[in-house]
């Protein structure tokens, strides 16, 4: 490979890279702002919907450095808007249990709270990157998904150690959602970020917030991936029909 | 149509069962308690009252305040009351509370007249 | 102080316009008239999310989806502030939350209209946020204090949501050849229940009196309707859209826009729940009532379970 290659090769890596970080962030918006309008409890509602807001800011910035580096080097004409609301199921890079549906509060907060301190320890290290426009997204992005992490965690030790229902329920919810948390640790060839590194930190977070619920962490069992690579599960491509269902069906109208 | 016509903008749609107007079904096991909110909008500043919601615990309270009072950068600090701790005077006792305050004009600068020669007063 | 007094003071006050604060003295009429006009503000504002939530997921761009978000959040607030005046009168949230579910108490019926396109996200902040406001502005004088204060501050956050609507439509209306459909369609649809979100007029009203001489409310229906008329009128030409009523024009003598005869039987029908979506909309607020019932029950079980054990530490 000659220089120039290399270059090139590694500006894709940096915007799939970029694009695996928003499809992930809108995706997870998208589901959590289903919740709109529909909360246990008028202040949670508003909770969990600040978090989807902090969500779609995050993945517009994401969106918004892809579509830069599209149109600097490879010539293409790109929006965060077409980034978002043009590509196909196998082309989205997110991680798959954003995808899944919202189920109960239970599942959600918990899918919150997997993801959220997951995405704290990886902005972590991002805000150490190289390149200078995700690592400024990651600082600014780290001090709401911190707080992220605090209300999802609370929430999760609230409904393990609440009463036997919330109990049951919470249990259901580790059933459902724990194949999919060893995706966040399996690297894709274009992330740039070591994600393999972040697990142990990860795992012991995780733990003594469980220990604090009363819920026990699964033993190992078999992790799903594919997401990151453009293979989800059957449920993203209703998301995007709804999704995008107004860019598609008119073609190049503004907004 | 034989129906009784009332002011109908969102409160005054009339309700046949007088409903909203004071009776009590609804069970309170699954009610969270009410906490009055005070906000310091910024440094330097008091804290003062931004109005009230419901939550399980003060934590809670605190992250609700957070959410529900301070979404459009209102506050830099917050403290959260349950309002069953809060006591409040008496309007009965308005006037033997207040009123005796409002002969004492002694008790205000410019009750004094002084010549304006008089400088830093 | 015989009752007689206290009436007296009570209207002394109110013509003063001293406020009236929750411990003060007032008439039981005064205070139910109230408390039932606070908590269907409140529910107005609750059931109000159901038909924009209905576009959130399907947004045109990141954008006007973050925008939509915010905008039903805000009104979730906008119920939370009024609930928690409502209950300064005596009357817990949850039980004016089962009043709605039980179909008891009202809430606006405008909200019993579906949202059928994109373009009704823009129609409803422009007309019912628009009429909405009218209302909400004279509130902020309102003679209730927690009302009133509720009131400022639901209007210093509102102020956006009108723009954007008419921002949404300003954009359609410069737009595709079926985004200019979709603009007009949806103003025709959105204009006439806007016009009956201010009740009835005020010749038929025979509470209104009452409510004027408590200053819960300083402004008639009529009155009200004629100011959200001419505002829209003049508005509309920025769209380069019409509205649906072929009688609309300027009157020299009065100073306002003479307009159509309302739908009356329309308007009473979809009070009594026949309209689009009622069933609909108490529908969706029982579900997700009762299915918040377990949070709320752990929440409580887990916080009081807290509280022992600090008890006992300290002990």
């Amino acid at each position: 490979m000659n220089q120039h290659q290399q270059i090139n090769e590694s500006i894709k890596c940096l915007i799939d890279q970029t694009l695996h970080l928003a499809d992930t962030c809108l995706i997870l918006g998208q589901r959590n702002s289903e919740w709109c309008a529909h909360g246990p409890i008028l202040e949670q509602d508003i909770a969990i919907t600040n978090i989807t807001l902090d969500l779609i800011g995050q993945a517009r910035n994401f969106y918004q450095y892809a579509a830069k580096l599209l149109v600097e080097y490879e010539q293409k004409q790109a929006t965060e808007d077409t980034l978002a609301y043009l590509r196909t199921e196998r082309e989205f890079k997110n991680l798959l249990i954003c995808e899944l549906p919202n189920g109960d509060w239970a599942n959600t907060i918990l899918r919150q709270f997997f993801f959220s301190t997951f995405q704290v320890l990886l902005f972590e290290e991002m805000s150490h990157s190289k390149d200078a426009q995700l690592s400024a997204i990651a600082i600014k992005s780290i001090k709401e998904t911190n707080y992220h992490v605090k209300w999802s965690s609370e929430w999760v030790i609230r409904l393990g150690d609440g009463t036997a229902e919330s109990k049951e329920r919470m249990i259901n919810a580790v059933d459902n959602l724990w194949m999919y948390t060893g995706e966040f640790f399996i690297p894709a060839k274009y992330e740039t970020i070591d994600v393999v590194l972040l697990k142990e930190k990860w795992l012991q977070k995780v733990k003594e917030v469980f220990d604090e619920a009363t819920l026990i962490i699964p033993d190992k069992g078999f992790m799903q991936s594919g997401g990151k690579l453009g293979a989800h599960t059957e449920h993203l491509g209703f998301i995007l029909s709804e999704l995008q269902y107004l860019q598609r069906v008119h073609p190049g109208a503004e907004w | 149509m034989n129906i009784q016509i009332r002011k109908c903008y969102y409160g005054d749609i009339p309700e046949e069962n007088n409903s909203g107007a004071g009776t009590q079904s609804a069970s309170n096991e699954s009610l969270w308690p009410l906490w009055e909110v005070f906000i310091r909008s910024k440094q330097g500043l008091d804290h003062k009252h931004a109005g009230s919601l419901h939550a399980a615990d003060a934590q809670m309270a605190m992250e609700n305040a957070r959410d529900v009072y301070t979404r459009r950068q209102e506050g830099v600090s917050l403290w959260v009351v349950e309002s069953k701790n809060i006591h409040a005077s008496n309007p009965d006792e308005a006037e033997m509370f207040f009123e005796p305050s409002s002969d004492k004009a002694y008790r205000h600068p410019t009750f004094y007249d002084l010549p304006d020669e008089v400088k830093h007063m | 102080m015989s009752l007689h007094d206290l009436e007296k003071t009570f209207q002394d006050k109110i013509d003063k316009e001293i406020k009236i604060e929750p411990k003060d003295w007032m008439p039981e009429a005064y205070r139910k008239t109230n408390l039932r006009q606070i908590s269907q503000h409140a529910h107005s504002e609750i059931v109000g999310m159901l038909p924009e939530g209905n576009w959130i997921t399907r947004a045109p761009s990141l954008k006007r989806k973050a925008i939509l978000i915010a905008k039903v959040q805000d009104e979730a607030g906008h119920g939370l502030y009024l609930y928690s005046a409502a209950e300064t009168l005596g009357t817990s949230r949850e039980q004016m939350v089962e009043d709605l579910n039980s179909g008891k108490a009202k809430y606006s019926s405008i909200f019993n209209y579906p949202t059928l396109t994109w373009a009704d996200m823009g129609a409803v902040g422009w007309l019912v946020d628009g009429a909405a406001i009218l209302n909400q502005v004279m509130l902020c004088r309102t003679s209730y204090g927690p009302y009133a204060r509720a009131m400022v501050r639901i209007c210093k956050e509102e102020s956006f949501h009108q723009r954007q609507g008419f921002e949404t439509l300003l954009v359609l209306s410069k737009g595709t050849k079926e985004q200019k459909a979709m603009c007009q369609d949806a103003i025709n649809r959105w204009w006439w229940p806007s016009l009956m979100m201010f009740g009835p007029k005020d010749s038929e009203s025979t509470n209104s009196d009452q409510s004027i001489k408590w200053k819960i409310k300083r402004k008639t229906n009529d009155e009200l309707r004629q100011q959200f008329v001419d505002m829209i009128t003049e508005q509309i030409k920025l769209l380069g859209m019409t509205l649906p009523d072929e009688s609309i024009r300027w009157n020299k003598q009065r100073n306002h826009y003479d307009f159509g005869e309302i739908n009356w039987d329309e308007f009473w029908s979809v009070v009594k729940g026949n309209g689009p979506c009622n069933k609909q909309r108490l529908e969706a607020k029982n579900k997700d009532h009762q299915e918040g019932l377990w949070v709320r029950k752990a929440a409580l079980a887990y916080a009081e379970k807290k509280r022992l054990r600090v008890t006992v530490k300290v002990a």
